[in-house]
């Protein structure tokens, strides 16, 4: 049998590779989509402090250590079921918010925007964040450059370290903020909101504004109808910090909401022995396979999920831009009565919304009377025992679930970590690509790895939060192989 | 000068988290700067590179080779000798290619507990027991995978390393100065830093760089930081009964981490001098507490929580303890 391999440069740092067989008519049988490698937290993890997982479970992901910090700090209060006072989990989601800024932006300016800004017909070697420059301005790079120093300077003077920060402990944090560190914090959030806004801007002007783009967004090749998830506050609205998991099904039916200590409820770890990494699904809908539909288990967790499974966003700029999205995108409601945007590559758009809403919540944040207490811990008084924690990283819902002994020491771990939740969607978006652009065994080389590419960056994958891809360029390369496992023909491409 | 004739720069990252690559963005607009000095060949997570290009190039074409990450799969291990051999120097980059970090604490435990761990965890569904196959022979065709190593190992159990630059992540500032040094020394304008040199960090310990103030005072016990209710930003942490690894530490980073309120974790590093990371921190730990006889220094070195984690919790791979380089040496090329 033919076989076809894909292999995005991230070989090299052991990323995810693709192999493609054809059947003996020259269609595709089958699309594997690997990760092909571990390194093992869960099993070493058992032992350690539980107040050192913070700090140890940031090395998962470089990109995003924040998120991993987050989740481990809410699991090891849950742990010792100690709430810490307001203004430690104020300072926290700060910290959180300047880094979602911080991490949307490098994804829409030097990931995901190249795609629709420069466009996708435009040659490869231009769709990169230098071809953004040209379009957009010169002078856009440097505030990319700022955005980029502003987060990554609030979450040092949060976290103590710019990258995996170190100050989140149970109960609270090791530190508190000083007046003159919040009203630098504040400045900052509001140069972002005006950032987000002109961001939002150029997205109208450039995507909104040509049809072929927008008839791209809407086209079957990049529309899934999957259930959704996001973390919902109490009003339903888009949180990143804290709340209930929302689940939504694909005709726009809020399924159900579930709290951080309830996920084993509703979600499990599907198997396969070819990859290193698992494929999450909604337990209750059960694995069905690599499928989309109301009775396939298989969800998405990303910016666009995000927005699908909430009512609406929590502040009034990034509400205005939510409901700008689905009036454009999804006119008419599903039958449940939500309307819901099946359209992947709208995940850019919905990016730019949380962003916004992300630099409204810093200022909201920032000027909050309490934000400069000292009081920022709650020393734990019961004896330490299970503990679930959840937070919304850029790439998906994290899980980090921690049983200890009765010193705290760790004796079993469990994490599902954000990108992971989109292995089965995306693994599905690469087999449909193979699909449209290969029969009778004839390979639409271009068309294919422009397809595989554009579907791989709207998740902004990171694996795994594994391994991990900075937000960057995604070069391909395609190697087609007969049946005897010779390759025939290289082709590759500079994305 | 034409690009052609600057000296190559290639960036790999083996098993890792990304943040050296992060660390390395982060240098901003000095990342102008590397882009001037260096033909950059390869930077997977930043820009294009093949493999196959990598190995087009004639052995030691390559000036400088920056690794990061450790050496987990037999195919991050095979690119890691690849570059080697075309590259003039060899800088093992952050503590994952130089001492293991935290993912060579995977070293306590054996490959097939790890496996069986990931693949058994409370919310997986795996009635069948399966475990990623290295070789599996799927309808349509056999799907390889990279083996999974019996044991983490880092860059210089793997290959011959030149250079050295520490820290989980190195610091943004540090970094452009390592990398400034080797730009001066390969244009002529510097020295050339003797072989085996620790580059990018300082020549003394966290505690030296640390503002906090010591009192040279003996403690009682030791305690977990989320038992004291205030941590007092100005006193020494170690003295206040934190386990701090500031005296066992290479300084380079500024002591960020005790400026913050949390105690120094270690992660730039033995202290130059140092042979054994662990050891040199217990008998640290050893001359604070507070006793004469043998029975209460070891009741207060007992508030440890976790002894391995606490004197390994980067080194281990690294470190005498668990995998001294002789073990690897006879399985080379």
């Amino acid at each position: 049998m033919e076989r076809i391999t894909i292999d995005p440069v991230t070989r090299l740092e052991g990323h995810g590779k693709i192999e493609i067989f054809l059947d003996p008519d020259g269609e595709v049988a089958n699309a594997y989509f690997q990760i092909p490698e571990l390194r093992g937290f869960e099993r070493f993890c058992v032992g350690r402090p539980v107040e050192e997982m913070p700090t140890l479970t940031n090395r998962i992901c470089g990109v995003c250590p924040e998120a991993h910090h987050m989740a481990s700090a809410k699991a090891a209060d849950a742990v010792y079921n100690v709430d810490p006072p307001r203004t430690a989990k104020l300072l926290r989601e700060l910290l959180y918010s300047a880094f979602y800024v911080t991490d949307h932006t490098t994804h829409f300016y030097a990931l995901g925007g190249p795609d629709f800004v420069v466009g996708p017909d435009a040659p490869a070697a231009e769709r990169n964040i230098l071809g953004v420059l040209a379009k957009v301005g010169m002078e856009v790079g440097g505030q990319v450059i700022q955005a980029r120093k502003n987060g990554h300077n609030v979450i040092e003077m949060i976290g103590g370290r710019k990258i995996h920060p170190a100050t989140a402990v149970p109960g609270g944090m090791t530190h508190g903020i000083t007046e003159e560190q919040r009203a630098e914090i504040e400045k900052i959030g509001r140069w972002s909101i005006d950032f987000a806004q002109f961001s939002l801007g150029i997205f109208d002007q450039i995507v909104l504004a040509n049809d072929a783009y927008k008839d791209m967004v809407l086209s079957d090749g990049y529309t899934q109808r999957t259930y959704y998830m996001g973390l919902i506050d109490p009003n339903g609205k888009v949180n990143f910090y804290d709340g209930r998991v929302g689940i939504m099904s694909p005709e726009g039916t809020r399924v159900g909401t579930y709290a951080p200590a309830e996920y084993r409820d509703w979600i499990a770890e599907h198997v396969e022995p070819w990859t290193y990494l698992k494929f999450p699904y909604l337990k209750k809908v059960g694995w069905q396979g690599f499928v989309d539909g109301v009775d396939s288990g298989v969800y998405a967790a990303t910016p666009l999920s995000r927005l699908n499974a909430a009512d609406g966003m929590a502040t009034p700029l990034a509400q205005a831009a939510y409901e700008r999205f689905y009036a454009t995108l999804a006119p008419r409601p599903e039958a449940g009565g939500k309307r819901i945007v099946h359209h992947q590559l709208a995940t850019h758009w919905a990016r730019l919304v949380e962003l916004l809403y992300a630099a409204e919540r810093m200022v909201e944040l920032a000027t909050d009377p309490e934000i400069t207490s000292p009081h920022v811990r709650t020393v734990p008084t019961e004896t330490p025992n299970e503990g679930v924690g959840v937070v919304e990283a850029p790439r998906g819902t994290l899980t980090h679930h921690y049983k200890t002994d009765e010193r705290g020491l760790l004796t079993a771990v469990n994490l599902i970590v954000g990108t992971t939740n989109n292995y089965a969607p995306m693994s599905m978006s690469i087999k449909k690509a193979a699909e449209s652009l290969i029969h009778k065994g004839t390979v639409v080389h271009q068309g294919l790895l422009n397809r595989v590419e554009m579907a791989f960056r709207l998740y902004d994958p990171c694996f795994g939060c594994a391994t991990h891809s900075l937000p960057g360029e995604m070069p391909l390369q395609v190697a087609i192989r007969d049946s005897e496992g010779r390759v025939i023909e290289v082709l590759s491409q500079n994305c | 000068m034409s690009p052609s004739a600057k000296p190559k720069l290639a960036i790999f990252g083996a098993a890792s988290c990304g943040g050296c690559d992060v660390a390395i963005v982060n240098i901003h607009e000095h990342i102008v700067d590397v882009a001037n000095a260096f033909d950059i060949v390869l930077w997977p997570t930043v820009m294009d590179g093949k493999y196959s290009d990598i190995e087009a190039l004639a052995d030691g074409e390559i000036a400088v080779t920056l690794v990061s990450g450790s050496m987990r799969t037999d195919e991050t291990i095979h690119l890691a000798r690849l570059l080697r051999r075309k590259s003039q120097f060899m800088v093992s980059f952050g503590s994952c290619a130089g001492e293991g970090c935290i993912p060579g604490l995977a070293n306590l435990s054996s490959r097939q507990e790890i496996l069986d761990t990931a693949f058994s965890t409370p919310s997986t569904d795996n009635p069948e027991g399966l475990r990623p196959s290295w070789e599996f022979g799927a309808a349509e065709g056999v799907l390889h995978l990279p083996e999974f190593e019996p044991l983490l190992r880092t860059l210089d159990q793997v290959v011959d390393v030149d250079y050295t630059i520490p820290g989980c992540p190195p610091e943004s500032g540090q970094i452009w100065a390592a990398l400034e040094a080797v730009v001066k020394a390969l244009n002529g304008t510097g020295p050339l830093p003797p072989k085996g040199s620790v580059l990018g960090a300082g020549e003394s310990t966290v505690c030296d760089e640390c503002g906090r103030k010591r009192d040279v005072k003996k403690i009682g016990r030791f305690v977990r930081i989320q038992q004291v209710a205030e941590i007092d930003p100005e006193l020494c942490l170690l003295e206040q009964g934190l386990p701090c690894n500031g005296p066992a530490t290479r300084s380079g980073c500024g002591a960020l981490c005790p400026a913050a309120s949390a105690p120094c974790i270690g992660c730039y590093g033995a202290a130059p001098g140092v042979i054994d990371y662990g050891a040199r921190l217990m008998s640290a730990f050893a001359s604070v507490v507070d006793a004469t006889e043998p029975a209460e220094i070891d009741r207060v070195l007992d508030g440890i929580a976790d002894p391995v984690g606490q004197f390994y919790r980067f080194s281990l791979a690294g470190s005498l303890l668990r995998s001294g380089r002789s073990a690897w040496q006879s399985d080379g090329e």
